[in-house]
């Protein structure tokens, strides 16, 4: 779709809307609580939107997803903090470097199919946490930890903390253009014939191994970068947080929730599941609780419901479809 | 005739006012590892901040200038989990509006939550992390009550020395900051005091089965065994050791043996030492609070368990807290933080005092490290400290079993 | 050269365990092509089991293995007809996140009612020491029960005709049915011996390891090395492919540090993924 025709599409609109409204109402008031809260969420967001590529439109399901944001964080802070080099250069870099491993990676992994593939995503992700642990210029299983000077260039640390947010959110905005500019484009219609039947689209014309290593590849972009940026904010990286499964988790039900092969189901997805998460985090007795119930929303998802929120809005008004991509 | 009323209602609100300002509340924030691998340790200490809250609020409150506090506390689960940890300390600073911060137990947790810590200027008594490299990424407001890992394994190594010149020595740790920390000086330590290291290697720390590693702590001829990690990992070590009837004179495990638990271990536990911040045997005289006897004699008969250092850690942080505050008579972070800069003092836990250069601001300089070991003593499996020789209460056993 | 002779053996131990675990995971894999990501509660559940049976009942550890196994296979049954039934036949990918969220659940109640406390299942059994290196009890006792049920297993597949039924829903589920198979009660059958064998492999880990709720997700990920290793659908397979796994790791360990021992699996994992899809082991296809 040419950039014109896109102005004049409400989800368009919408994906801009959302990302100025993150970055200015906790900038209005110097509201720390809130941008703390929507800096998690949005994480969330990029995750699943990126997610979504490989998920919603190719049908693939990335299990490791999680190893694309641990990695851009590690490349990032060890750039900054082994060779001083500036926080949006070393995160561009590790977006960059993290997509390039990502597609010659893609090219032998994505020969498998379907169980095999999400299988083996475990296993990458496992065997590169386990290889950085053992990875001493990249601090082992310790990490690396950033001084506090490292945010002197960005103005101080309460300064650079609302550099970062801002960044985030401009990230995430990305990730959903980036979306919707796929879903609307020949290279998308490729994916969701992959998705929907491989063979056929192989035989069809689609060049199936180029387009699966491509979104392969730039599913791992944006959370790249967005890692990076939210390493550097915590000046501290280890292989336990930077490859968590739980978290690759979590990116999954919130596509699911949401709505996967869908622009905004992804961000409504992962924006109400960061909602319970965080009610959760502080309760005593409930901080467990957010696998159980992440879990059983996704059992019912798959089995009753496996469209989502969109796919339940879509089937029951269809005109909203237009609205809301 | 109103103007006297005026003055008398006056003065009346001023009076009731003040009665209210003398209550006054400080807010401490911290997170407990209530659950997760760190959460037998995370609770003592708990329990040590408790028990100096409970004596502080039952004193009247801290005493800063002509004003009383009481203390409050606001804490969180962070499930030994370091991913929590920044989160949560977030939270408190900005939500719970805590206006000083105990660190979470653990080096690894001490190191993040510092790093917020220091993002928004806030002061922050770091208990129960002996890691010294946080110290060196340029703070403000930390203060370091623990001995720094450095120190950790010099009282083993030199105890070794002594006993058998030509020790070899198998260093088999947990690979996570504070353990390895305390390997690296180990190592030195080591090849100074002239005993030969003939096995170096780390486990993941949530590992069970030992079998391979001890496999080649036999192959390699070693007599001593030093290192270990936290408690699931040290006490699981300690136990296959003892199952796989490995031949050693000498094994001392990081924090694990510390706890009471660890007696529970029974025949395993036999003869391992352990190096510690304290023991409620030390000797030393305080400035000021309780001794260490009082100390021992009176979390027993609150918690039913006699304090490891853990708990006294937990207690004496809070107490040197306090006293800064007392000495600056205000609450001020800044002041504050000038009273902790100069303070120079023996309480139950020892000496303290930390460093004010600005490479390694608030890592501890002062407090010393003893060397316990089980002993068996009329059929019962207890604590005595063996090292350093001027605090011991019992002769070392040698070989440890 | 006796150090390492030792560490093979151990390997070759615990690696039968190993085998046990997977092969609970091929059987349902193979027979109904759903690949069971809980699995790893599964032999947490057999774990906590044999604890309860064994401190509840004050009955020696190995007694208490048999409910196990005949509880976990109640509980596979029941599963089946809950939840696994309305899989059968939808795409992969569907029944692949549908247990996947059961795990989740299952392992998130698990850390609510019992944190991530390190559990001990005390067994004291004289080991057989040898220059030096002790095969502790345990281990032993551990390869000799797995023996005893994968020929149990053997017996049972090849020798009896629900057995025999199974095999052949394995083989062609249709043909199955046209001759006169009942198919569903064979697939709640096979769904449940894959959870008893699960089970019954945790069971035997507790006797030899101390396990938190969490244990179960390290030896789901070596169940699925060990599938891969033997084929699919392929019990004898995934117990060799569990001797080769734990060959491998007491193969490594004396020489490189026993951290990079995770990595190499790994790296067996994908490359046998990609160039080896039918497994090594895979009898049947030669």
């Amino acid at each position: 779709m040419s950039p014109i025709a896109f102005l004049r599409k409400p989800t368009f609109w919408l994906i801009v809307l959302a990302t100025l409204a993150f970055a200015f109402v906790p900038l209005w008031h110097d509201n720390v609580e809130l941008r703390e809260e929507l800096l998690i969420a949005a994480i969330y967001i990029i995750l699943a939107a990126n997610l979504n590529l490989m998920i919603g439109y190719a049908g693939y399901i990335n299990f490791g997803n999680i190893v694309f944001f641990g990695l851009g964080g590690y490349v990032c802070v060890w750039l900054v903090s082994s060779h001083g080099w500036p926080l949006v250069a070393a995160a561009l870099a590790g977006a960059a470097g993290v997509s390039f491993v990502a597609l010659l990676f893609g090219l032998g992994i994505l020969r498998l199919r379907g169980a095999y593939f999400a299988l083996s995503t475990i296993g990458v992700n496992e065997g590169v946490k386990a290889f950085v642990a053992n990875f001493t210029p990249w601090g082992g299983s310790t990490g690396i930890y950033l001084s506090i000077e490292a945010f002197q260039p960005l103005g101080g640390p309460k300064q650079a903390l609302w550099v970062i947010y801002l960044l985030l959110v401009a990230v995430m905005g990305l990730s959903l253009l980036l979306s919707y500019a796929i879903k609307t484009s020949k290279f998308g219609l490729g994916l969701l014939a992959i998705g929907q039947n491989e063979d056929a689209a192989a035989v069809l014309g689609v060049p199936t191994p180029r387009y699966k290593a491509l979104v392969y590849s730039a599913s791992a972009f944006l959370p790249a970068a967005a890692g990076a940026l939210f390493f550097f904010k915590s000046a501290f990286i280890q292989p336990d947080d930077a490859f968590d499964l739980v978290f690759s988790t979590e990116a999954i039900v919130a596509v699911m929730l949401g709505g996967q092969g869908t622009v905004i189901g992804p961000a409504l997805g992962a924006f109400l599941y960061e909602e319970l998460r965080s009610t959760l985090l502080t309760s005593q007795t409930f901080s467990n609780f957010q696998m159980v119930i992440a879990g059983v929303l996704l059992l019912v998802i798959v089995l009753f419901v496996p469209g989502g929120l969109m796919g339940w809005i879509h089937r029951r008004w269809p005109r909203a479809k237009r609205v809301l991509e | 005739m109103k103007r006297y009323w005026r003055a008398a209602i006056a003065a009346l609100i001023l009076c009731v006012g003040s009665a209210f300002a003398a209550d006054d509340t400080l807010t401490i924030g911290f997170t407990v590892s209530q659950t997760g691998s760190l959460n037998l340790d995370s609770i003592a200490q708990l329990h040590g901040f408790e028990m100096w809250r409970d004596d502080v609020n039952a004193a009247g409150g801290i005493k800063a200038g002509d004003r009383r506090y009481k203390i409050a506390f606001v804490s969180y689960d962070d499930q030994s989990q370091g991913g929590r940890v920044q989160q949560l300390y977030t939270r408190l600073i900005v939500e719970d509006k805590a206006q000083f911060l105990f660190s979470p137990y653990s080096s690894g947790l001490v190191a993040t939550a510092t790093v917020i810590s220091e993002q928004y200027g806030k002061l922050m008594m770091s208990i129960g992390g002996a890691e010294g490299k946080t110290y060196q990424l340029g703070n403000k407001f930390l203060f370091q009550t623990y001995t720094s890992a450095d120190h950790y394994l010099s009282g083993a190594i030199e105890l070794v020395k002594s006993k058998n010149a030509s020790a070899k020595v198998a260093l088999v740790y947990s690979d996570d900051p504070f353990s390895k920390a305390v390997a690296i000086a180990a190592r030195e330590q080591a090849k100074q005091a002239g005993l030969q290291i003939v096995l170096d290697e780390s486990y993941p720390p949530a590992q069970t089965d030992f079998s391979a590693i001890i496999n080649k702590v036999v192959s390699s001829g070693a007599d001593t065994l030093l290192g270990g990690g936290h408690y699931p990992d040290g006490a699981t070590l300690a136990r296959q050791l003892y199952d796989q009837k490995v031949n050693l004179k000498w094994a001392t495990l990081l924090v694990a043996p510390d706890s009471p638990q660890f007696s529970s271990l029974g025949p395993a536990a036999q003869g391992i030492s352990v190096p510690s911040q304290w023991a409620p045997q030390v000797k030393y005289k305080p400035d000021f609070g309780p001794t260490p006897a009082e100390f021992a004699k009176r979390f027993e008969a609150k918690y039913n368990i006699a304090p490891g250092y853990h708990a006294a850690g937990g207690y004496s942080g809070g107490m040197l807290f306090q006293h800064a505050i007392e000495q600056a008579g205000s609450i001020e972070p800044e002041k504050v933080a000038a009273e902790l800069n100069k303070m120079d003092v023996t309480t139950l836990w020892g000496s303290t005092k930390f460093s004010t250069d600005p490479k390694s601001h608030g890592l501890q300089l002062a407090h010393q490290m003893v060397l316990t070991q089980w002993q068996m003593k009329n059929g019962q499996l207890v604590k005595e400290v063996v090292w350093p020789l001027a605090a011991a209460t019992a002769p070392v056993v040698y070989p440890y079993r | 050269m006796f150090g390492i002779l030792a560490s093979i053996i151990d390997g070759v131990l615990v690696g039968s365990v190993y085998g046990l675990a997977a092969m609970g995971l091929t059987l349902i894999w193979g027979v109904m092509n759903v690949i069971n990501l809980s699995h790893g509660a599964m032999i947490v559940a057999g774990m906590f089991g044999l604890f309860y049976l064994s401190t509840l009942l004050g009955a020696p550890a190995y007694a208490a293995i048999p409910p196990v196994v005949v509880a976990g296979f109640a509980v596979g049954v029941g599963l089946y007809w809950i939840a696994v039934h309305r899989m059968i036949g939808r795409p992969p990918l569907m029944s692949l996140l549908a247990t996947f969220s059961v795990n989740m659940v299952l392992i998130g109640l698990g850390t609510t009612v019992w944190g991530t406390v390190l559990f001990n299942v005390p067994v004291s059994l004289p080991g057989i020491t040898w220059q030096g290196y002790t095969f502790t009890g345990t281990h032993i006792m551990a390869a000799v029960v797995t023996g005893a049920i994968a020929g149990l297993l053997y017996l049972f597949l090849y020798r009896t005709r629900p057995g025999k039924a199974i095999r052949a829903v394995a083989s062609n589920r249709e043909a199955a049915e046209l001759n006169g198979i009942p198919t569903r009660q064979v697939l709640s059958l096979a769904f449940g011996l894959g959870i008893a064998l699960a089970c019954s492999s945790g069971a035997l880990i507790a006797t030899m390891f101390p396990f938190t709720v969490l244990s179960g997700t390290a030896y789901q990920l070596k169940s699925f090395v060990v599938t891969v290793l033997g084929g699919l659908g392929n019990p004898a397979g995934a117990l060799l492919g569990g001797v080769a796994l734990g060959l491998l790791e007491g193969l490594m360990t004396p020489f490189m540090p026993v951290s990079w021992t995770l990595i190499a699996e790994f790296v067996v994992f994908v490359i046998v993924l990609i160039a080896f899809p039918g497994g090594l082991f895979n009898f049947r296809r030669s």
